[in-house]
């Protein structure tokens, strides 16, 4: 170092840490605050990417992501336990961040998808087609894969039972392992499933070394990937069933959201 | 351009590289090499951070008291890497979301320290920018040729583009699973120190 350094002071030591610190958390603070705006949008633009997608409207809206979501899609919040819809900022809601907190959240006696706390609330997409009508439910599912939880969504026509996608949005799977639940081919094999039997038990399942041909419930294991395939039929399970969108599923068959 | 400062920004590429002479930032060289896109990223982001820790370090580098150097350093690099994370979240957000938490970690990784305490805080800013640029190079050149060959015969694609058409896509390249791991890279890293040898041999170590 150099020679004409001065002699080191403790006050001054102090003095140009704090000036150090001060221009490091000024510098973080501007980035952060003035990049805020384009973050929030490319978050929002991703998750109505991939509700468009669960319900097979993708390649339709093409570059119109948000005027396609806007026109198609209706975000509802929901009461999980009643299954009735309710007052609710839909935009904001993040079942996360929900589920950290006590108030808003319950412990599921059965909690296979490994998730601890569930928030109370839920919000479910209800996609339209071209005259209005609801042609698709988008419900946002999330479930303990191998190494952390997965968020996706699934997509159910209006009868409840019949499966449109089953579309992962955000996981930290193996590459090539258990993150292909986003190789299209495996994506492919969802739509036309029944989540359901005859009597409304949830009965869809991943079966291991391949789903036997015509069975309407099972769905290809992932090779190499058991444990994320585990992972996400626990996952469905839990969010179909009783302590998940179940209640919400009886009364949208019962006739619609009342 | 002169050769000194040649010599200083392209010198780590092979004469002096951090991962396969210095043996610095190999952890993160692990983790990021699945996909020749995500090595690229990171390529230019660990550049980006060393290059202006290395800058900015240097400005002050006479002020700096000796005893809080290491401190001072770390806030300076750390405010960097979250600027950093900032920018790539706002305008690509997909490949933030896979790299967020390789990003965040270029705090941990050696070689900007490395370059900060070893270079950065005896030379001139302009030649110690280039320095951080230069090391990031040389960390990237390790990358991306690992990442060509983990991607390509792990996945059968480069750039995510189909290149070898792989068993469960109907096509005949049964991918390498091996690969597809992170440690993998070792073994790559490790052939590609051997080949860096035997080109130039005064680099290996004397028993």
């Amino acid at each position: 170092m150099s020679d004409t350094k001065k002699k080191e002071t403790f006050a001054g030591t102090i003095g140009f840490v704090f000036i150090v610190c001060l221009v490091c958390a000024a510098l973080v603070s501007i980035s952060a605050v003035s990049l805020k705006p384009l973050q929030t949008a490319n978050k929002l633009l991703d998750k109505q990417t991939k509700i468009l997608e669960t319900a097979g409207l993708l390649k339709a809206a093409g570059k119109d992501i948000v005027a396609t979501y806007n026109k198609r899609v209706d975000a509802k919040m929901i009461d999980l336990a009643t299954g009735k819809v309710i007052e609710g900022d839909v935009n904001t809601f993040e079942e996360r961040a929900d589920a950290r907190d006590s108030a808003k959240s319950f412990k599921p006696e059965n909690d296979i998808a490994s998730l601890n706390r569930v928030a109370k609330n839920a919000v479910v997409y209800l996609v339209k087609d071209e005259q209005g009508k609801v042609t698709t439910i988008v419900l946002p599912i999330v479930g303990s894969g191998l190494w952390n939880l997965m968020y996706g969504f699934v997509g159910l026509e209006s009868d409840m039972n019949t499966v449109k996608s089953v579309i992962y949005s955000d996981h930290s799977e193996t590459p090539g392992l258990g993150a292909e639940v986003l190789n299209p081919k495996w994506k492919a094999l969802w739509p036309g499933k029944k989540m359901f039997d005859e009597q409304k038990n949830v009965a869809i399942k991943i079966v291991k070394g391949g789903a036997k041909p015509g069975d309407v419930h099972g769905v290809d294991g992932l090779s190499g990937a058991t444990l994320t395939s585990n992972g996400v039929e626990n996952t469905l399970r839990f969010w179909l069933g009783e302590e998940g969108y179940g209640p919400f599923i009886t009364n949208y068959r019962a006739g619609g959201l009342n | 351009m002169s050769t000194d400062t040649k010599k200083v920004l392209f010198g780590p590429v092979i004469d002096n590289n951090p991962i396969a002479l210095q043996v610095l930032g190999v952890c993160s060289a692990l983790a990021v090499t699945s996909s020749l896109q995500n090595a690229l990223v990171m390529t230019v982001a660990v550049m980006l951070v060393t290059g202006f820790s290395n800058l900015f370090i240097s400005l002050i580098r006479n002020q700096i008291p000796s005893s809080v150097r290491i401190i001072v350093q770390m806030a300076i690099i750390a405010s960097l890497v979250i600027v950093v994370d900032q920018v790539l979240k706002a305008f690509s957000y997909q490949l933030s979301k896979e790299l967020s938490v390789f990003i965040g970690l270029i705090i941990t990784n050696c070689i900007v320290m490395g370059r900060a305490e070893a270079f950065a805080m005896k030379e001139k800013p302009g030649v110690s920018f280039l320095d951080g640029i230069g090391n990031g190079l040389g960390y990237g050149a390790v990358l991306i040729v690992v990442a060509f060959f983990r991607e390509l015969f792990g996945f059968g694609t480069l750039f995510g583009m189909e290149v070898f058409t792989l068993v469960q896509n109907g096509g005949w390249y049964q991918g390498n699973g091996l690969l597809v791991l992170p440690f993998s890279s070792f073994f790559i890293i490790g052939l590609i120190i051997w080949a860096i040898r035997q080109y130039k041999p005064e680099q290996v170590e004397k028993d």
